[in-house]
């Protein structure tokens, strides 16, 4: 059987200070895996910073599509080029790379589709976020069980793996701002099994956090709006 | 032409939206001639035109209407259904703008996708050459 093919998944706008070093200590890496920067039409040089590595692919948006739509264009190269497993991985330096493994291994067990590092299964000593944000992570939890009967403790983390299987889902229906704890839904009401796994983060190393102030509010009424309304809508597989 | 001249006096909002549905609907049509606007996102416009054209053409049309709603001057339901069909129309502009945006969303990702195809191709043959 040939070597299954991993691909990371970098979405990237105005990264120029972390995505250099992002790339780096992902390759320091053993796995043997491509990584794939996606700069969703960003305005600083994160083009030129991700290309001098050498060690990524990075495709550029002709215009800022939001993080779902950088995140979908991964799923969608994943798919076309075959790839096995896909993992998101945050372009900011919040996520490392030493743990890429405990969430690929559910994965490789089959025991899920799709398998989710999160800051909250156990405490860890790492990065736990702000009291807002838990606050609504929290909601989100409950929405989870209420809705798709898995529980899904951190929502909104982006370090996520995905089989071939969800990859292709996903390639197609991904949604488009804010997509994390509405993919959940999305997959849980499609019959795709998730899994929580305890991983570290760090905090930013440097930029801006893509949610803040008023934008919070905004950012749970959609959510809420479209995590919803996900759960109404039909079966799309299976 | 004494007696002509009063009722149009009288009636003069009945005047009025007779001339600007008719103009309206003459637009809309000239419009489409002229390959500004799809016969597809023109029907609700023409729609809305002619319905408010026969209203303000039928006067006991719209005293129907007006009475079956509870609404004492008749005038008021004119608007009435004027606001009821911009309404539509403008949700109308939210659906298509949903779909243009979920088009360029796509295109934007298969563009980005084949550049670094390009690119990768690129490499490939300056390397062999």
């Amino acid at each position: 059987m040939a070597k299954e093919k991993i691909l990371i998944i970098i979405p990237a706008y105005n990264e120029e200070a972390n995505i250099r070093n992002v790339i780096l200590s992902l390759k320091k890496q053993d796995a043997d895996f491509t990584c794939l920067v996606v700069n969703d039409g960003s305005k600083d040089n994160t083009q030129k910073e991700a290309e001098s590595t050498g060690l990524a692919t990075v495709i550029q948006l002709p215009s800022n599509l939001g993080i779902g739509g950088a995140v979908q264009t991964g799923f969608k190269y994943a798919l076309y080029n075959n790839y096995d497993y896909a993992i998101q991985f945050d372009g900011d330096g919040q996520h490392l790379p030493s743990e890429i493994p405990k969430i690929l291994e559910p994965l490789y067990k089959q025991e899920c589709d799709s398998c989710i590092g999160s800051r909250f299964v156990v405490k860890t000593d790492g990065f736990q976020s702000t009291f807002m944000r838990r606050v609504g992570i929290r909601f989100f939890e409950f929405l989870n069980n209420l809705l798709i009967k898995q529980k899904i403790t951190d929502s909104t983390s982006g370090f996520r793996a995905y089989n071939k299987q969800a990859i292709a889902f996903l390639a197609a229906h991904y949604p488009t701002d804010y997509p994390e704890p509405e993919t959940i839904i999305l997959l849980g009401k499609n019959n795709f099994t998730i899994k929580e796994v305890s991983v570290e983060m760090q905090e930013r190393q440097g930029g801006h956090s893509s949610i803040s102030g008023l934008k919070s509010a905004h950012y749970m009424i959609k959510v809420s709006l479209a995590i919803l309304m996900t759960a109404q809508r039909a079966q799309l597989r299976r | 032409m004494q007696e002509s001249l009063d009722f149009l006096i009288q009636n003069r909002i009945q005047v009025f939206s007779i001339i600007g549905s008719a103009t309206l609907i003459v637009f809309i049509l000239k419009l489409i001639k002229r390959k500004k606007l799809k016969e597809e996102y023109s029907l609700l416009w023409l729609g809305c035109g002619i319905t408010f054209f026969l209203v303000s053409l039928f006067k006991p049309l719209l005293e129907l209407v007006a009475q079956t709603l509870g609404i004492i001057y008749a005038p008021a339901a004119l608007l009435l259904v004027l606001i009821i069909g911009a309404f539509f129309i403008l949700i109308q502009f939210s659906v298509v703008i949903s779909k243009l945006s979920e088009s360029n969303k796509n295109l934007t990702q298969e563009i980005g996708i084949l550049k670094a195809e390009i690119k990768n191709l690129e490499q490939k043959s300056k390397e062999q050459s």
